[in-house]
């Protein structure tokens, strides 16, 4: 069976959608930000697909966005952490639900 | 020396003053100084005064003008300036050198008075703003002046404060000129709007000269009158006389100074010093302006030397005589004889100011009675002021030959006569002669003959410092004749542009006669009179006075000044009065209601001002408010800060973008 595009576009709204769910519902600020990670990682899929069904798939440039973004994505997993880290160091926590001082 | 006082004219007047500021400055005990200050900056005026006259004799009709710019509005600018003229420089010197001889008085008269510095200190300002009157260039800086030296007065007059009568009196002098120098204001703008030029001497564009008296044109005897206002008022004539005599309220050396010698001079010298004003359009040497002049001026001499009569206060006496003798110089200047009059006005600046301060040294040694009714005998106590005093008398009466004022008057006398519009100024005058030489008697027999009585028994000669100043102002009086003689009239010429040669043939005239016997009557009919005057003579009392003696009501009449205050008390004053008073009452009843019948208006406004404010636009503002508050509770709800909440706001968000948009493909 040879895959086609919507299947690349089922899997990448799956992992889309977990993502999603993970980021929604878990409480702790990691899972959230492995939620987001899973939500850039099938934007990255739906990237390569489009581009391998493309009218003209030449070898570089789709990889070459998604190689782009997965280090784009590298660099903010790490502003994260950080802020993850510095939010621990005030508060003591990483549950979510304890930090609401963004309310207006 | 004399090159370099024209071109620092100014200085004259500025020493004085800067005297004045420096002794102002002083603590109050420093006698000395404050004198020793005064009489230095007189002496230093008196020096430039003497070396700018020195200057004017170099040339025949010398006149040295500086000019300068006060400052500009517009394209128009306001120029003052300084005037060196033979007028000005025989003025200069006699204002400084009869001031030094009153200043030196005044440290003996004055001494022990707690004001002693500030005495000096007016004395010094006055000095030097009479200076910058007679040097000004422009009507404005006369102005200016005159005013200083109607302050002076004022402060000088007022000087025994505590006196409830001389703060009255200085009240009255500053209110009465006042009246006169709004008639002088007023025709100093009228005569600025003619010719738009108040320099007397510009290079020919001047007020007083020919260009500048074209443009005054018709007007020019309304100015002239109006400018005679002030003169009327500054040099007491009628029907602003009231205040000089009562002006004998401050000390003695003042009254001599202002009242006498120099600040009464102002309004003969002013009308002198615009006097091309007076004759514009002179028709035999007679124009309506210089008329008034003259009637004004007969009545005031004559009017003044019936009331000296019947005067007892012997300072009061030589006040009416200051009056009457200005009065004289005012009819001088009105027939045309400008020098005849300013020659009388240098006279008689000498010989009054001698009287005045006899009669102070007869006052200090009487120890402060002025009442000549009282005094007596004073011949034998005070032989230096006797002896000058009668030397003032004489020249006053004008006792021909020997004393300056005996010339000049017969030089009045000579121009009187020849007044083409009437006679009848000349007999008036020839009356003034009798009566001035009757009550001069009468006070010198009053004060100095007859036995002692009561403000005489313990009397004394002054001090030098009092007598010195006496002898010297006595030898003015006799010596300043010299130039005076028609013999020799130099002093004419000097003032009238012309050489002067000596004829001792026209020493005798047939008016000297003429005098000789008119004052021969007023002494004789004073001796007459009033030989026995103090004593008890047949019926009457010892303390009547013959006149009153014999003729009751004519002596009340004079005694109270013919009734002038009074009169004036019953209509300028009353008038004045009751304007007043119905300017209050209009002012509380209706000018008031009217005020608050507009404040009444100006409430209701107000009220409804306030009721739109609070029901209408309070309400809908607070409406507003109300709004936006809730929804701000409504939206900050919403702001849950749990980010969660806004992730999944974001899903759903972007959930329902997809199917809009799938549902529009």
């Amino acid at each position: 069976m040879t895959p086609t595009l919507q299947v690349f576009l089922i899997v990448s709204a799956a992992l889309f959608s977990t993502g999603l769910l993970g980021a929604l519902s878990r409480r702790h600020a990691i899972f959230i930000l492995i939620g987001i990670e899973m939500m850039l990682a099938a934007a990255n899929l739906n990237f390569i697909a489009f581009w391998r069904f493309s009218p003209q798939s030449q070898p570089p440039t789709g990889v070459m966005i998604a190689i782009f973004s997965i280090a784009i994505a590298a660099a903010e997993a790490a502003v994260g952490l950080a802020l993850v880290i510095a939010v621990y160091r005030h508060y003591r926590t990483t549950n979510v639900d304890h930090l609401d001082q963004l309310k207006g | 020396m004399s090159r370099w006082i024209i071109d620092h004219l100014w200085l004259i007047p500025a020493v004085p003053f800067a005297a004045s500021l420096v002794i102002l400055s002083l603590p109050n005990g420093r006698h000395k100084s404050a004198a020793l200050l005064a009489v230095a900056g007189q002496i230093a005026a008196l020096v430039m005064s003497f070396f700018a006259f020195l200057a004017t004799l170099q040339v025949s009709g010398f006149r040295a003008v500086q000019n300068f710019t006060w400052f500009t509005f517009g394209d128009h600018a306001l120029r003052l300036g300084w005037l060196l003229d033979p007028l000005a420089a025989v003025m200069l010197i006699m204002i400084t050198l009869v001031g030094l001889c009153i200043f030196v008085f005044s440290i003996g008269y004055m001494a022990g008075d707690k004001n002693f510095v500030r005495f000096f200190a007016y004395l010094s300002f006055f000095s030097g703003a009479m200076l910058g009157l007679v040097i000004s260039n422009s009507l404005l800086l006369l102005f200016i002046c005159w005013e200083l030296v109607g302050l002076a007065s004022y402060l000088l007059i007022g000087f025994w404060i505590e006196r409830p009568s001389a703060a009255a009196a200085a009240k009255k002098a500053f209110i009465t000129t006042r009246i006169g120098d709004l008639g002088f204001f007023l025709g100093l703008l009228w005569l600025y709007g003619r010719s738009g030029n108040l320099l007397f001497y510009d290079g020919g564009n001047g007020c007083l000269e020919s260009a500048g008296l074209a443009m005054l044109g018709a007007s020019a005897v309304s100015v002239a009158l109006l400018i005679f206002c002030g003169a009327v008022g500054k040099s007491g004539q009628f029907p602003l006389h009231v205040w000089l005599p009562d002006a004998m309220e401050g000390p003695t050396p003042v009254s001599a100074l202002i009242h006498a010698a120099t600040m009464v001079a102002a309004g003969v010298f002013l009308v002198a010093r615009v006097y091309p004003i007076f004759s514009l359009g002179a028709i035999d040497g007679v124009t309506s302006s210089l008329t008034v002049v003259v009637w004004i001026g007969v009545i005031t001499a004559l009017m003044a030397a019936l009331i000296a009569i019947a005067q007892a206060d012997i300072k009061r006496i030589l006040a009416y005589s200051t009056v009457s003798q200005l009065g004289l110089m005012m009819v001088s200047l009105g027939v045309g004889g400008v020098a005849a009059g300013m020659m009388h006005l240098l006279a008689h600046g000498f010989f009054k100011a001698l009287l005045f301060l006899g009669a102070g040294s007869v006052i200090h040694g009487c120890h402060g009675e002025q009442d000549i009714r009282k005094m007596g005998g004073l011949r034998r106590l005070m032989p230096v002021t006797f002896s000058t005093y009668a030397i003032g008398m004489m020249a006053l009466s004008g006792v021909p030959l020997f004393f300056s004022g005996g010339w000049t008057k017969e030089e009045i006398l000579h121009v009187t006569a020849d007044w083409p519009a009437s006679r009848l100024p000349y007999y008036f005058l020839l009356a003034g002669v009798v009566l001035t030489a009757l009550y001069m008697t009468r006070q010198i027999i009053y004060v100095f003959f007859g036995d002692r009585r009561a403000a005489s028994q313990h009397a004394h000669e002054s001090p030098r410092v009092m007598t010195m100043p006496l002898i010297v102002l006595a030898s003015c009086a006799i010596l300043f004749s010299v130039v005076l003689t028609p013999a020799w009239p130099w002093l004419h010429h000097y003032l009238t542009d012309e050489p002067a040669h000596f004829e001792f043939a026209r020493l005798i005239q047939p008016t000297l006669f003429l005098s000789l016997v008119l004052v021969g009557a007023g002494v004789a009919l004073g001796i007459g009179m009033y030989r026995k005057a103090g004593a008890q003579d047949r019926q009457r009392p010892a303390d009547t006075d013959p006149l009153e003696f014999a003729q009751p009501q004519l002596f009340r009449f004079l005694e109270n000044k013919m009734w002038i205050d009074e009169l004036y008390a019953r209509t300028v004053i009353a008038f004045s009065c009751l304007s007043a008073r119905l300017s209050d009452w209009m002012d509380r009843h209706f000018w008031d209601r009217l005020v608050r019948g507009f404040g009444a208006v100006g409430r209701l406004f107000g009220t409804f001002a306030t009721t739109v404010d609070e029901r209408g636009i309070n309400a809908g503002v607070d409406e507003t408010t109300v709004g936006t508050r809730g929804l701000g509770r409504l939206m900050s709800a919403a702001h849950s800060g749990q980010i969660q909440t806004y992730l999944g706001v974001i899903a759903i968000g972007v959930l329902a973008l997809l199917l809009f948009y799938a549902w529009l493909a």
